[in-house]
């Protein structure tokens, strides 16, 4: 168990930057996900905190210990690969051994930790086996028992479940919260899936491009997106962006149709009069009432999903295609207008140019 | 080409790859270019000294109509060699692709003369038709063909093409076999809904799928032509009768050891490499093409 | 495929037992031959087994031909010490250099890598004075070493090896790396196992190929005792104006014969596999 922190990262591939300092402070046994598309640099700042790849500029450091110079073996790390990485010709027991076997670890307590982990894992009757004979899920497992028996300081992951059917994912997803719980150990882990960061994350790095968007609780990332395209990731289905623009009192927002939607704090007195992004998610209209500012919405298509209907339309002459969220079945002609309203505090508003949130 | 994760180390690739480096260059790279040396020189009736004479030697060898024999003598055998043993390989490989069940065991019969040096096959296939002992020798006479190789030329180059095709057949059976059974089977299943009759399916589908294969096999079979096949002309004619099976690789060793020729040997030696350098080159680029589609 | 063509399946079975009678053909008559005496091969022309097998193979293993100061077996023996010598030779140097090209940046690699793709170019037939004038100078000359060493480096191997270890997954690599191991434990711990089928498919390709090495063994070989098999086969056609030892040549070449057959046959799986992955 230990605290990592990042301090201004760079890195850089001969003359191209890729990753433009990203600083984070992570906790004793924190569990936090690196999130964000494919490209954004994600995979490469978990491979430098492993040692993996060299850094350019800035610091990591382990347990309060510089490891910027440590080889990956000195670093007391151990990562889960996307394609696990087992070697096949290894039993899963040897698999487990393996790293154990090199550091010179008597053969007692190697077996006594290998059994361990098994047990944890519920591989114990798969230990004679080799990787090829084992499912997917199976293989990932082993993969975590290899991570488990060293007990290292930090647990790296990089895309571990992207391998497997949505059905196992999801039942991985599990155990990994589980032993996350059990054992308290200090995990980085990286994913462009978000329902997976929402879920395991106690904190969230949203990276984009080699920047870090925004650093905060699943929660915080949600409810108070920081730019425009962390808002735009989080959240299925997407936000819907309309353009608009503040009112010259900086108290409404104006979008195409002349409707006015009164904010939720007043004080934007330097951003008044501009044009701006509006966005509010599907699952956040609410049907329209008196005194409310309404938006209509054309039904353009819909989707039943059994759940919940998402309904697809366009508000007045904004030709986007902007997402509904309704529960349950709901049978919708198309065309059929619908009025809609919006809570000030479930407004978002960016700045067009730079992407930035724009108030609270 | 390298792979993203190296190591970092910076002596010890040196003295893993030295072994092979060590033996490149002392018994390739150095003899090789000794040889196109020596191809520039000529020594004296003594051998005692030599001197620079550029591109003499192969002047000579051109003029010489023991040498351009010796290329003819090399084209036809190379180019029987290579007709016979694709054209039977392939029919066998057609067949054996058909058979399925029974493949396997086809399979096993024919590709095992690949595991026979050619100088052994050159002996059986002596045996067969010496004069003194040959069966077939025997039968040949017995229907009024005057069968002495020894004495006739091409009898001589039609006995040693025998030799080396028949142990190419299973080389080439080989690779036609699994170029067959690596083309889909919809392909073929799409033909046969069509109304192809199984000679068309072969003609127009499966034929020019295998054209990589039959190229690759048409370049290795002139490759093994040209040089593998040194232990068949000199167990069975030596060149004769009267170098009419005087082929190219045979005419450098006996140049070379034999007439103690070095300077013309050389020079007969860079030709060869000449020719395996293109072979290759060709063989590379056709495969990189290929690859790349 | 549901096909009724009879007449065609019929024609398929005739052409491919007729192929195989056509290839083994040579091989029974050699077999009938070695089991026969010399008398009965020079008067008649014998198409079924003898009664001399033990006779002429025991004859031709200890005491050997006439005019030849070696017998069958000691010339088999050096056959066999070259073949192995060639195959576990090149296997082991081309395992190294492979994983010297593929796992490692260092400076002259693409110009080892070219001066081993050079080799490919030149067999032995292109530069047999030379490389036996080099021979001789380093006293190779009727040793094994002269008969093993010249014929180790050829980059067939090599580039078998270079191809496999491209395919193995970098994260193998890393996982390792965090395991804490080197290069050298990589080499022996992963990368070897992992290179088992390749090695057993070379294996199968090399030893007919050493087995059956004729012109250099012909060329470095003077003192008969130093004979490989096949040159002594050759020798014993020398005969000149008199009659051949034809039963003993025959049983000669019938053990000339099943070293490499029965490596095939029995990795067959593996040589098909190996081949045909390779040489594309």
């Amino acid at each position: 168990m230990a605290y990592v922190s990042l301090k201004n990262i760079y890195k850089s591939f001969g003359k191209t930057e890729v990753i433009h300092g990203i600083s984070c402070d992570i906790k004793d046994g924190e569990f936090i996900v690196i999130l964000g598309p494919s490209g954004c640099g994600k995979s490469t700042v978990l491979r430098m905190i492993a040692g993996l790849e060299a850094i350019t500029s800035g610091e990591i450091a382990i347990d309060g210990k510089v490891v910027n110079r440590l080889e990956p073996a000195d670093r007391d790390i151990a990562m889960v690969f996307q394609n696990y990485a087992l070697y096949p010709h290894m039993t899963v027991y040897k698999n487990m051994a393996y790293g154990l076997r090199i550091r010179r670890m008597p053969k007692a307590e190697i077996d006594e930790r290998v059994r361990n982990a098994a047990k944890i894992l519920e591989l114990t009757e798969f230990l004679d086996r080799k990787p090829r004979q084992l499912s997917g899920g199976q293989r990932q497992r082993v993969a975590m028992g290899r991570c488990i028996v060293r007990e290292p300081k930090v647990f790296l992951f990089d895309e571990p479940l992207s391998n497997l059917d949505a059905k196992l994912r999801v039942q991985m997803r599990l155990e990994i919260r589980n032993l996350h719980e059990d054992l308290k150990i200090t995990s980085i882990y990286v994913t462009h899936d978000q329902v997976e960061a929402m879920t395991l994350g106690d904190r969230l790095i949203v990276m984009h491009d080699g920047y870090a968007a925004q650093v905060g609780t699943p929660l915080d990332i949600y409810e108070y997106p920081a730019t425009q395209f962390v808002a735009g990731f989080i959240g299925s289905p997407a936000m819907n962006f309309l353009n608009a623009r503040l009112d010259p009192s900086g108290e409404s927002v104006e979008i195409p149709g002349n409707v006015k939607l009164p904010l939720a704090n007043s004080s934007l007195p330097e951003h008044a009069g501009k044009e701006v992004i509006l966005g509010i998610r599907p699952e956040h209209f609410e049907p329209a009432h008196d005194g409310a500012a309404t938006l209509d919405l054309t039904v353009d298509h819909v989707e039943l999903l059994g759940a919940d209907t998402l309904v697809y339309g366009h508000f007045a002459e904004d030709k986007t295609l902007s997402t509904l969220r309704l529960s349950d079945v709901q049978h919708l002609d198309k065309n059929t207008k619908l009025h809609l309203t919006v809570p000030p505090q479930k407004i978002h508003l960016f700045d067009r140019e730079t992407g930035h949130r724009i108030g609270k | 080409m390298a792979k993203r994760v190296v190591f970092k180390h910076k002596f010890l690739p040196y003295l893993l790859v030295a072994p092979q480096i060590v033996i490149t260059i002392v018994f390739f790279i150095w003899p090789a270019s000794q040889a196109l040396y020596q191809s520039f020189l000529q020594e004296d009736p003594f051998g005692l000294s030599s001197k620079f004479v550029g591109l003499a030697n192969f002047v000579y060898i051109f003029s010489d109509d023991i040498y351009l024999n010796s290329i003819y003598a090399t084209a036809v055998f190379s180019f029987s060699v290579a007709a016979i043993a694709m054209t039977v390989a392939l029919l066998l490989a057609v067949m054996a692709d058909r058979a399925i069940r029974a493949a396997t065991t086809y399979k096993t019969f024919i590709i095992w003369p690949y595991a026979i040096a050619p100088v052994v096959a050159a002996v059986l296939w002596y045996f067969l038709f010496n004069p003194t002992v040959g069966m077939i020798a025997f039968f040949l006479k017995a229907i009024g063909i005057d069968w002495n190789y020894a004495l006739n030329g091409r009898q001589a180059m039609l006995l040693v093409i025998m030799a080396a095709a028949w142990r190419e057949i299973s080389y080439n059976f080989l690779f036609f076999l699994a170029g067959l059974q690596a083309i889909p089977k919809s392909f073929i299943e799409a033909a046969a809904i069509d109304g192809a009759s199984p000679s068309r399916r072969f003609w127009t589908i499966a034929f020019p799928l295998l054209s990589p294969t039959t190229f690759f096999l048409i370049v290795m079979n002139i490759v093994y032509a040209f040089f593998d096949t040194f232990g068949i002309i000199h167990a069975i004619t030596e060149g004769g009768p009267n170098e009419a099976t005087n082929i190219m690789v045979y005419k450098v060793f006996k140049d070379g050891f034999l007439n103690l020729d070095q300077g013309g040997s050389a020079a007969q030696s860079v030709i060869l490499m000449i020719v395996v350098i293109s072979l290759t080159v060709i063989q590379f680029r056709y495969i990189e093409r290929k690859v790349h589609y | 495929m549901v096909e009724h063509r009879p007449w065609l399946t019929f024609l398929t079975h005739a052409v491919l037992i007729g192929g195989c009678l056509i290839i083994a053909f040579p091989i029974y008559i050699t077999f009938v031959a070695s089991t026969h005496s010399l008398d009965e091969i020079t008067s008649t022309f014998p198409l079924w087994p003898g009664g001399h097998l033990i006779e002429n193979y025991t004859r031709a293993l200890s005491v050997g031909p006439r005019d030849l100061g070696a017998t069958v077996g000691t010339m088999m023996l050096n056959s066999l010490i070259m073949a192995l010598g060639i195959t576990f030779g090149k296997i082991f140097i081309s395992l190294l250099a492979a994983f010297a090209i593929v796992y490692f940046n260092f400076r002259f690699r693409m110009f080892f890598f070219w001066m081993i793709f050079i080799t490919l170019m030149l067999p032995v037939e292109v530069r047999i004075l030379p490389t036996y004038k080099v021979a001789a100078d380093l006293k190779l000359l009727d040793t094994y070493s002269g008969l093993i060493f010249p014929l180790i480096a050829s980059a067939t191997a090599t580039f078998l090896f270079r191809q496999f270890f491209m395919t193995i997954p970098d994260e193998l690599c890393e996982a390792h790396r965090i395991d804490g191991g080197g290069p050298i434990r990589f080499f022996f711990d992963i990368l070897l196992p992992m290179s088992r089928t390749s090695i057993a498919a070379l294996f199968v390709i090399l030893f007919i190929y050493g087995w059956n090495q004729y012109l250099w063994p012909l060329l470095i070989t003077n003192d008969e005792r130093y004979y490989t098999l096949l040159i002594g086969i050759k020798r014993m056609l020398d005969v000149g104006e008199g009659v051949a030892e034809w039963n003993i040549i025959m049983a000669s070449s019938m053990l000339a014969m099943i070293p490499p057959v029965l490596v095939v046959i029995f990795m067959q799986k593996q040589f098909v596999k190996g081949m045909t992955e390779t040489e594309k």
